[in-house]
């Protein structure tokens, strides 16, 4: 069988055509380094800085990794029992679909009140609430819109409601939770490091990139940016590997990035 | 009333949808039908007519609000949970997660079948569909009509008294479509099923049906119900001057119908 994802080699080309531009502008417009660092000055800080950046990214990764599993357990489990129970369908689901739609990372402030402001559960309750509400209401949707006739076939047949639920209900729902995983992933390095600007240990990439900003290193805090993409896109692209590898049904060309 | 050998009898159907409210819909009144076991019978009328309506009322998917439903004998809701009826629909849908096999086996997972039994039973329905070599492909894998044909070997693995049929080819072209109808009457005559058959298609119901039943809209009513006799079946019997007058006396049911609407 062909292979299930699209070739890597395009989007490599267009990135390096991009930082090769980049480098060019600033060094032509000679921006100052404040605004703009050049990509080589950036790669440069990367390895002067790679001791505390690896520290940093590591505890920051492992805010994102542990919020994240929480939060996709709790997301996924929730949207199970809501579909169980009818009655919490209609109640339950809009109220997380409005939620959703508020800037919940706002309560960063709060959850340092609520933990300790040097508590790492405070950044993690973050990523846990950032990362619960796609998967709620994408793994509902899975569980819910299953096709009418499908749900007729099964009753025909004698099927009691959690039958349906473990034969259509749930498998019908794996392509949504997995959808809802791969958006979740790099929400919540985002999500941690947002958190971290509010508070929280200090050995973090959030409180690094602050730091060095404000003594006005920014090739610093931009070395510290890309660690953090590196760690997004590795969730990334372990979660694509887990929705490849969970669903050996699926139509090849239907998965896509 | 007495207990009858009979595969369905209906008496005094009728089904409101959203009674009480604005938005009443009188989908079905006063039907009085009894269908007998090894009968092909379609069911025929305009769109919105009750169809539909009619046959999940012999399945027990919804209950009627008037009238009795009666099937083999037994309540309609005792023949679902005995499984006494076998389902297909226009859309196939067969669940994708699982091979052609497996969609096959599902209805016999449910009955509690062993895997041996349920893994040779399949074989004998693709063959049956004339599918063998697709037994471990995905549904994605397969044409329309392919398709269709799992879901027809889903509906009669487990050997269903009763198979209840709404619009299983509706989708399908027209080739297509007259082929499945052949393959049809060769499987329920190798099993000897009682079969309720929805279609709007006029040379399907006289095609495959023992009886075309002609429903009338707003509110679904029996309008006629027509006897065909057109023997042994096949292709050319589609020629055939019989075929013709059978479609010529559905056709003009219809539209009688029409008129009154
Ligand atoms: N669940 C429902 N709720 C309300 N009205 C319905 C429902 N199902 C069917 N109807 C109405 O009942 C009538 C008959 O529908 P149906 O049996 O689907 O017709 P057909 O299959 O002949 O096209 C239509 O007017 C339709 O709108
Ligand atoms: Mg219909």
């Amino acid at each position: 069988m062909k292979s299930r994802l699209a070739p890597i080699w395009p989007p490599i080309v267009v990135g390096v055509l991009f930082m090769a531009l980049w480098e060019g502008m600033v060094r032509l417009l000679d921006v100052k380094e404040f605004l703009l660092p050049k990509p080589s000055s950036i790669v440069q800080a990367v390895g002067d800085q790679w001791t505390p950046l690896r520290i940093a990214g590591w505890e920051t990764g492992k805010t994102a990794v542990v919020g994240l599993l929480i939060g996709v357990i709790a997301g996924a489990l929730l949207a199970l029992v809501v579909s169980r129970f009818g009655w919490l369908r209609g109640s339950v689901t809009p109220l997380a679909v409005a939620l959703n739609a508020t800037p919940i990372i706002a309560l960063a402030p709060i959850f340092n009140a609520w933990f300790g402001i040097t508590d790492f559960r405070s950044n993690a309750a973050v990523v846990i609430v950032v990362v619960f509400f796609p998967v709620f209401i994408n793994t509902g949707k899975g569980l819910s819109e299953v096709e009418p006739n499908q749900i007729e076939l099964m009753r025909s047949l004698a099927a009691s409601e959690t039958t349906v639920l473990r034969m259509v209900r749930i498998p019908n729902a794996l392509p949504f939770f997995l959808t809802s995983l791969r958006l979740a992933a790099p929400l919540s390095v985002i999500a941690a490091i947002v958190a971290e600007y509010f508070g929280g240990p200090q050995n973090r990439l959030g409180p690094f990139i602050t730091q060095n900003a404000s003594f006005s290193r920014y090739a610093n805090a931009w070395a510290a940016i890309v660690v953090a993409s590196a760690i997004g896109l590795a969730l990334f692209a372990a979660s694509a590997l887990v929705e490849k590898l969970a669903m050996p049904w699926k139509r090849p060309e239907s998965i896509t990035a | 009333m007495k207990m009858s050998d009979s595969a369905i009898v209906a008496t005094g159907i009728g089904k409101t949808f959203n009674g009480n409210t604005d938005n009443a819909v009188v989908a079905l009144d006063g039907i009085d039908l009894t269908v007998e076991p090894g009968e092909f019978v379609s069911l025929i009328g305009p769109s919105g007519c009750g169809k539909s309506t009619m046959l999940r009322v012999f399945g027990d998917l919804i209950s009627p609000t008037e009238g009795t439903v009666e099937v083999f004998g037994k309540s309609a809701a005792q023949a679902r949970l005995d499984r006494d009826y076998g389902m297909a629909f226009q859309k196939a849908g067969l669940f994708d997660w699982r091979k052609v096999s497996a969609n096959i086996e599902l209805p016999l997972e449910l009955a509690g079948w062993s895997k041996d039994r349920r893994s040779y039973r399949s074989a004998e329905m693709l063959s049956l569909v004339k599918l063998q070599e697709f037994a471990d492909h995905y549904p994605w894998q397969l044409s329309g009509g392919m398709q269709q044909r799992v879901a027809i070997a889903r509906a009669l693995s487990f050997e269903p008294k009763l198979l209840l049929m709404d619009e299983p080819f509706g989708a399908l072209d027209e080739m297509t479509r007259e082929h499945m109808q052949v393959e049809l009457l060769r499987i329920y005559e190798q099993l000897g099923t009682t079969v309720v058959f929805v279609t709007h298609s006029i040379p399907e119901a006289a095609f495959l049906s023992d009886r075309v039943v002609v429903l009338s809209p707003r509110p679904g009513r029996i309008h006629s119900i027509i006897d065909v006799d057109l023997g042994k079946r096949d292709e050319n019997t589609r020629e055939s001057a019989e075929f013709f007058a059978m479609t010529t006396e559905v056709r003009e049911a219809l539209r009688s119908v029409e008129a009154m609407s």
